[in-house]
């Protein structure tokens, strides 16, 4: 499922955090999106799912289309976009649920009766996130029990019950170490077979070696954006080509 | 260097002392009346009605008198109460109209209870006509802890973290759904806390009841909800001050009761927060 951006701009009150920013995504591929802190890409991440709704004083201007439909459109029905574009967050957050409930919350609240399926759904999105062997013996064990990573799997595996199409990582791994990031780069690389990820971080490392695409946003800006290799071996800009050398950010 | 160390010790010595005077009151008061109290307390004081003009018999219909009103007030001022928290603490925006109500909720928190009591007697024995009555106390004791069940229940809900919101939200539930099914959940202790402290206030309050349902001597249990009704704390005020010549034991016996009763109360409060903290993990 695509993605295009066309002019967007975003307002914080007085701030403009988001300028004129263009930029398409494409289907069943890693974008992503890098830059210093502060330079809006959490922000622009948070425009695809609408969550930038919940701070008051935002302001938005351009259009954003997904399957050919505007979602900053004010009519837009805010419960089909967010079961399509899910969101991981940086703090691995279980709600304090077993297993279990956590991986059917969506579905429970998506369909009101149907109870069958359950069993199906869990089992199928804790396999998407390799989990299902460590813990199919303690699904009714708290999630807060789980360590970091499986945390983070298993925020991941309560996404994909919900059946998206699109999957939003807000630095996915800022809380983990080396070799759990690793292993969940692994994991969206498996993942992109069945899902348009994008993913915002300020690890250049991890941009470089699990995506496909890269766009390098600035003081609310796209600089540029393109193929990863191509931005991370030529970069066009000259602000690019400082950030990626590590000349600040 | 030393110097300090010697005003750090003067400090420590000062802080101690001054929380250690704390305790010296509250056991005071429990040793003098469970001391005094104590050789009242029996089967038959505790299921008898009063007798002999109060000074002898039991003080069962008082006890059943404060069980009502207490249920009463909670009926009322629960829901009330969680309903005004959640759309406070969940919906309202910064406005002129719920900076009024916020400060509605502190100001009727300081409102001394004998203006409760007034104001129950005007409001709901003359306007609403309900007479003195078990209804109109424990709407006005209702009142008099709804500050307690919103604060209380405010604090629970404001507690539960905002990230738990955001992924409920980010799953696509609406923000109804993300407060049914995961903000009240984690929010229930803490609302049960302020309401069982809402009881135990409701429980030991004289004056808002004392011109609303309390009843001076009425030697059987009420049969209705319009029906006046004895009260712990009026009857303990009553063989205390207009009774002559009633016994010392059967006066703190029954101030051991309500003691007890309200001392029992914030022990269950205290229990469930406890449990409470001990699984809360984010």
């Amino acid at each position: 499922m695509n993605i295009e951006v066309k002019d967007l701009n975003l307002w914080y009150g007085q701030f403009q955090a988001l300028k004129d920013v263009n930029i398409s995504f494409s289907e069943k591929r890693i974008t992503a999106i890098i830059g210093p802190s502060g330079c809006g890409k959490s922000t622009l991440l948070r425009v695809f799912n609408r969550m930038n709704d919940l701070i008051e004083g935002v302001r938005t201007t351009g259009e954003v289309t997904i399957d050919r439909e505007n979602i900053l459109d004010p009519s837009a029905d805010l419960v089909v976009l967010r079961k399509k574009v899910g969101m991981v967050f940086q703090r691995p957050n279980p709600f304090p649920l077993s297993i279990y409930d956590n991986v059917i919350f969506g579905p429970k609240i998506h369909s009101s009766k149907n109870k069958d399926g359950l069993d199906e759904i869990v089992q199928y999105s804790l396999e998407s996130v390799l989990l299902w062997d460590e813990l199919k013996d303690k699904l009714r064990k708290s999630a807060l029990s789980l360590s970091l990573e499986q945390k983070q799997r298993l925020c991941i595996a309560r996404l994909i019950a919900v059946k998206p199409d699109i999957l939003l990582m807000d630095e996915p791994c800022s809380t983990l170490d080396p070799q759990a990031t690793q292993r969940i780069e692994d994991l969206m690389r498996e993942l992109k077979h069945n899902y348009t990820i994008i993913i915002v971080t300020h690890n250049m490392h991890q941009a470089a070696r699990s995506s496909d695409e890269t766009g390098f946003m600035l003081l609310g800006e796209l600089i540029e954006a393109g193929k990863t290799e191509d931005i991370f071996t030529y970069p066009k800009d000259k602000r690019t080509e400082d950030y990626i050398s590590g000349q600040y950010g | 260097m030393r110097n300090s160390q010697r005003s750090q010790k003067i400090a420590f010595s000062l802080l101690f002392s001054a929380t250690l005077l704390i305790v010296v009151p509250v056991g005071l008061i429990i040793v003098l009346i469970i001391q005094k109290g104590i050789p009242a307390i029996d089967w038959q004081f505790l299921t008898d009605i009063p007798r002999k003009g109060m000074r002898e018999g039991g003080i069962f219909p008082a006890i059943v008198g404060t069980l009502y009103l207490v249920a009463g007030a909670i009926v009322f001022s629960l829901p009330i109460g969680l309903l005004a928290a959640i759309y406070l603490s969940e919906y309202a925006k910064d406005n002129a109209l719920n900076r009024i109500i916020k400060l509605a909720i502190v100001n009727l928190a300081g409102v001394p209870s004998v203006v409760y009591g007034l104001f129950g007697l005007a409001m709901f024995v003359v306007f609403f006509k309900f007479g003195a009555s078990i209804l109109s106390g424990s709407l006005t004791l209702g009142i008099m802890i709804l500050p307690i069940i919103i604060t209380a229940s405010r604090e629970a809900l404001e507690s539960v973290p905002y990230s738990f919101r955001e992924v409920s939200l980010s799953l696509g539930a609406s923000k109804w759904q993300t407060i049914r099914h995961i903000v009240l959940p984690n929010a229930i202790p803490g609302i049960l806390t302020g309401t069982i402290l809402g009881i135990g206030r409701a429980a030991g309050e004289t004056a808002p009841i004392l011109f609303t349902v309390a009843a001076f001597y009425l030697p059987k249990l009420p049969k209705s909800i319009f029906d006046q009704a004895m009260a712990l704390p009026y009857h303990l005020y009553v063989i205390s001050t207009q009774v002559p010549n009633v016994d010392e034991k059967i006066r703190y016996g029954t101030a051991l009761v309500l003691l007890v009763l309200v001392l029992f109360m914030n022990l269950i409060a205290i229990v469930i927060r406890y449990q409470f903290r001990k699984r809360k993990k984010w």
